[in-house]
């Protein structure tokens, strides 16, 4: 138990460091900024106007289907450039491995097209 | 470098489950849901054929292990990658006419049974820490998507998102616990890891210990990590649930026991402690909690909390009998389980479906054939002789005793007392209380169902052979001692 905390004594004092320097950030305001509040200061600010209406709006379903799709094809390259750089090392086995994986990927993308998932109207 | 790569035969049953899954969803893409039924028919044959295809092969000797030893092929593996196959493809067949009322025709729901079940078939093989995770992950994702798949039902969609959230934070502790074990073990094979956890057991590794099991105990619902599961078993459509309450439970459990005889048995005494705090804690919730149920769903889910505590029993004693006990309770479990949920599909009153269970109330007069098996069920689910429920809590507390476990056994006695209070309530209602109106007539499948099950459960001290050999052999591939 001693090792271990000697061990990682350097780890444990940066992150009681960043502990610290979190919660006197946070802190320092209340006992530092010059405080006057009045209602034009304290309502929210956009341009200049009034806010229209609550930030919490909804948004349209088809961003996050953009945004899924791109986290999937995005992974799918960053899986693919480690295999093409060790292409000659990973052999026959690797080669059928990746195509395994994109056959997967591209049925899911099939389905996805089919299902309409990408028309924009 | 292995001598073949891809062990193409052994791999056969998972492969046709893979290619089932992504084939059907093919189809389904193409057809839309004209395809509906055709799939899900495609998707019981897959899940039959590939549960066939495991029970003949037990004439395999030994384990094998493929992919540097990541995925194991034994009789224990063998034993509950059969049962999850039985629970997907008997909770696909109850779901067909629970689909067709909702009107809801759509040709994912048995895709995603099938990749649930082919995550569970990975989980139940695991050699190693990575695949058990990806096993995991791959069940859970999709039942999350099950659970909340009648999305215009705002229970079934709270449900859902419930199950995801405390899903995610169960994955979380999971990959914590096992990310410490591969650095205080240095490997994420379970014999390495057995070599590594030999004799004395160093605070990193217990603690890894722990939060492995917390995540896996969250998956087979065992207190204190069960607080999802009344929730969305009662919330999820009915069929779902008795998904939910069969087959994901087999494969975790498979996972709990393989990872903590096969990756700890030199730190026994550590994780004996767990599991026996876990086991007592939800034989207690089980029981007390539902007590106060009126719905007949969440009632299940207490009951199913309750089983897990004592299927964890057997696990407790951590031997070859213990072993034993625990998969012959999972394999009487699943049987008396879909065989309730069956049940609760057929209580349908004016063409909608009713959950509460004093709308049993004097079935025995208005359909005495349904009433009669039910009545066996509960008996069985109680631990009344001669039925199998009885012979699950046998062996689990036979084999406690062995490891002097006596304390666990007489509170766990003691506590299928007080569970035995509501099973026999559901009995009362129906067999003494004014009748309602008669259900409507049931479909052909939860009927079927709910008799295949209740004449297993009944019969079975009759020809107990088979399944208590096979469980025995399956227990043999873990702890040859």
């Amino acid at each position: 138990m001693p090792s271990l905390v000697s061990d990682y004594l350097p780890l444990l004092i940066f992150v009681a460091l960043a502990g610290v320097i979190a919660v006197v950030l946070l802190a320092a305001p209340f006992a530092l900024a010059f405080k006057n509040p009045d209602p034009e200061k304290l309502s929210a600010y956009e341009c200049g106007f009034n806010p229209f209406d609550d930030a919490r709006m909804k948004f349209d379903v088809r961003f996050y289907l953009v945004s899924l799709l791109f986290i999937v094809f995005d992974l799918e390259v960053a899986f693919l450039f480690p295999w093409a750089v060790s292409f000659h090392r990973v052999g026959l086995a690797g080669f059928w491995s990746m195509m395994a994986f994109l056959g997967v990927l591209t049925i899911g993308f099939v389905y996805e097209w089919r299902k309409g998932a990408l028309e924009w109207d | 470098m292995m001598p073949t790569f891809f062990p193409l035969a052994s791999l056969a049953p998972e492969l046709l489950i893979a290619l089932a899954a992504l084939g059907l969803l093919l189809l389904g893409a193409w057809r839309g849901e004209r395809a509906a039924w055709i799939v899900a028919e495609a998707a019981i044959a897959a899940l039959g054929i590939a549960a066939v295809m495991l029970v003949m092969r037990k004439g395999g000797v030994g384990a094998r292990t493929f992919f540097h030893g990541a995925f194991v092929d034994d009789a224990f593996a063998r034993f509950m990658q059969a049962l999850s196959l039985v629970g997907g493809a008997v909770s696909l067949l109850l779901s067909f006419d629970w689909m067709r009322r909702r009107g809801i025709g759509a040709f994912e729901y048995p895709v995603l049974v099938l990749l649930a079940t082919l995550g569970m078939m990975v989980l139940a093989a695991a050699g190693d820490l990575i695949a058990l995770y990806v096993g995991l992950e791959l069940m859970s994702l999709a039942l999350y998507v099950a659970a909340a798949f009648d999305r215009d039902d705002g229970r079934a969609t709270e449900a859902g998102l419930k199950y995801f959230m405390l899903g995610a934070l169960s994955s979380g502790m999971l990959l914590y616990g096992a990310s410490l074990i591969y650095g205080f073990a240095g490997s994420t094979a379970f014999d390495d890891i057995a070599r590594a956890a030999q004799g004395h057991v160093s605070l990193g590794l217990a603690f890894g210990v722990a939060f492995l099991l917390a995540g896996l105990a969250f998956k087979i619902s065992a207190a204190p990590f069960h607080m999802w599961t009344p929730d969305v078993y009662e919330g999820a459509p009915t069929p779902v649930t008795a998904f939910f309450a069969s087959a994901p439970k087999m494969a975790a459990m498979a996972a709990l026991v393989r990872v903590t005889t096969t990756a700890f048995p030199g730190a026994a005494a550590d994780w004996r402690q767990i599991v026996v705090f876990v086991s007592i804690l939800s034989m207690a919730i089980g029981g007390f909690g539902a007590l106060g149920q009126r719905n007949f769903k969440r009632l299940m889910a207490y009951s199913s909390i309750g089983h897990m505590g004592f299927a964890l029993v057997g696990l407790a004693a951590g031997s070859q009998a213990g072993v034993q006990g625990v998969l012959v309770y999972m394999a009487i479990y699943l049987a008396m389980t879909l065989g309730t949920f069956a049940a609760i599909l057929l209580m349908r009153r004016g063409g909608a479906y009713v959950e509460s269970i004093d709308d049993l109330a004097g079935l025995s007069k208005t359909d005495p054939a349904t009433a009669t098996f039910l009545t066996l069920l509960m008996f069985s689910l109680a631990g009344v002789p001669p039925l199998a429920g009885f012979f699950a809590k046998y062996y689990v507390f036979t084999a406690a005793i062995q490891a002097g476990l006596f304390s666990l056994a007489t509170v766990g006695v003691l506590l299928s007392v007080v569970s035995a209070v509501y099973y026999l309530r559901i009995v009362k209602l129906m067999w003494f209380d004014e009748p309602k109106a008669a259900f409507d007539a049931g479909a052909r499948a939860p009927r079927w169902t709910l008799a295949l099950a209740t004449a297993v459960v009944g019969l079975f001290f009759l020809l107990p052979a088979p399944l208590v050999d096979a469980a025995l052999a399956a227990a043999r591939a873990l702890l040859p001692a």
